[in-house]
């Protein structure tokens, strides 16, 4: 992966985001039962549905380095699970804001897509303290990719214990929240998904790039070591307690 | 016998043997769980429980106690050098994770038969509700075996083993255990068991079982490379 085509992506994310908060705040109409505060809804549900998939899409890129034993699918399966927490946190955030106003409790345990998500969140949050745990970097590597893996399977599932557990006494008041949706409102919900989901691509890009480009400068300095120019002013400090993958070898 | 199934008797045997000669986990997680139930009986203040309090206080503590077992299961292999001879020897590699998740297995079973009906003597009027938990209870321990082992694998050879086993188990056997609660509060009501959604609760725990099982036996054998 390059710097390449990096530039328009972000620009064509910027233009989708801005387009589609346009929409939020100037087209679509009020709903008629919550008013203005519904409309967080058009950042919340691409939020969390851009996080799930990119904790799958982190499973199967830790599956593909376990195939092919190759680096850069392990820096793929850390990148996007990092991304995916930070888009988790914003999920969780934006999700109690709007349980406050429409339901007056940040917290409501009757919501079972509210408390799926929050286990899903809390074990990939163990990620970090995983990796940080094994030292060798081929083992944490592995390990990862095993992490990664289980937990990837084990989103689906999570989701369908934890909505069967609610079902029983509450009926399902939301589970129609793409089919029950007027034209206008399924149409700003997919350009606001879409454009999260582009958010989501620029800045696994830009962190793929930022680690392959420190991974070169310290290859390149301990080049220049190598033939007696530089010094030792600085350690070059690469080896150790990272957690994040190395990406030197590309 | 095929080679694995030796393995298989061969690791699972010494498993056996040394706990019964050492008895280095599971007179820990029964002891654990005895007197979780005495803390239980105090922090609800309750001296007879039905219902799903009973089917929450059982598997929180069961829970608890086979982390215990779970976070030394795969001990003596790295303290004593079992990995590397497991690694010389000319068998496949998911055969101990089998050989582990059934020992692991059994430690649960011995766990429960002892602890349910001291749990049975302090807190349940009715009784007639432990027969059909028998299914759940053995459903929920290959769940928990399956996971066990894939942590316990993971963990043993980190630096924080002792933190790592709960902090990653806990959040992935949160499924199991609403499953496992939701068939136990029914069948341990005051009046007498009754079986609400006890088949569909089942084929949850049967699903996650197969699901974990499964991916415990693929993963593993990265776990072992060195």
């Amino acid at each position: 992966m390059s710097g390449r085509g990096l530039k328009q992506l972000s620009i064509l994310t910027a233009l989708v985001l801005l387009a589609g908060f346009a929409l939020v705040f100037f087209w679509v109409p009020m709903d008629a039962d919550q008013g203005f505060k519904q409309k967080i809804f058009y950042l919340h549900v691409p939020l969390a549905i851009v996080a799930l998939c990119g904790f799958v899409a982190g499973g199967v890129e830790g599956f593909r380095h376990l195939r092919t034993n190759d680096r850069s699918h392990d820096a793929n399966s850390y990148v996007f699970i990092h991304l995916s927490v930070i888009f988790g946190v914003a999920t969780l955030i934006t999700g109690m804001l709007w349980a406050k106003a429409s339901w007056g409790h940040f917290w409501v345990w009757d919501e079972p897509t509210l408390v799926s998500f929050l286990i899903v969140f809390l074990l990939y949050c163990t990620y970090y303290p995983f990796r940080y745990a094994i030292e060798d970097r081929d083992r944490q590597a592995r390990y990862a990719s095993v992490f990664a893996i289980t937990a990837g399977a084990f989103v689906p599932l999570n989701f369908m214990a934890v909505r069967m557990a609610q079902s029983l006494i509450h009926p399902r008041v939301f589970a129609t929240s793409g089919g029950g949706l007027p034209g206008s409102m399924l149409f700003t919900f997919l350009v606001c998904l879409v454009g999260i989901g582009l958010l989501w691509v620029t800045l696994v890009k830009l962190e793929l790039l930022g680690k392959q480009t420190s991974g070169q400068v310290s290859k390149l300095r301990r080049a220049l070591e190598a033939e007696g120019f530089g010094g030792s002013t600085e350690p070059t400090g690469t080896v150790g307690r990272r957690i994040a993958p190395n990406l030197e070898a590309q | 016998m095929t080679p694995s199934r030796q393995a298989f008797a061969a690791i699972v045997g010494k498993d056996l043997r040394t706990e019964l000669r050492t008895m280095r986990s599971l007179p820990a997680m029964v002891l654990f769980a005895v007197t979780t139930f005495i803390i239980f009986r105090f922090g609800l203040d309750r001296t007879a429980l039905s219902g799903s309090l009973a089917s929450g206080v059982i598997w929180t503590t069961l829970l608890f106690a086979a982390v215990l077992g779970i976070n030394r299961i795969f001990l003596p292999e790295r303290e004593e050098g079992g990995f590397d001879a497991f690694r010389l020897a000319p068998v496949d590699r998911p055969v101990l994770f089998t050989a582990k998740a059934a020992v692991l297995f059994l430690y649960l079973l011995v766990l429960e038969l002892i602890v349910i009906p001291v749990f049975g003597v302090f807190f349940l009027q009715e009784w007639s509700g432990l027969l059909p938990l028998i299914p759940v209870l053995l459903a929920t321990n290959l769940g928990l075996a399956a996971l066990g082992t894939l942590i316990s694998s993971m963990a043993v050879n980190s630096r924080a083993r002792d933190l790592l086993v709960p902090l990653l188990l806990l959040p992935l056997v949160v499924p199991l255990m609403i499953a496992a609660t939701g068939a136990t509060s029914h069948l341990l009501d005051a009046g007498g068991p009754s079986y609400d959604k006890f088949g569909t609760w089942l084929l949850v725990l049967g699903l996650y079982d197969g699901v974990f099982c499964l991916v415990g036996y693929a993963v593993f054998d990265f776990l072992l490379e060195d």
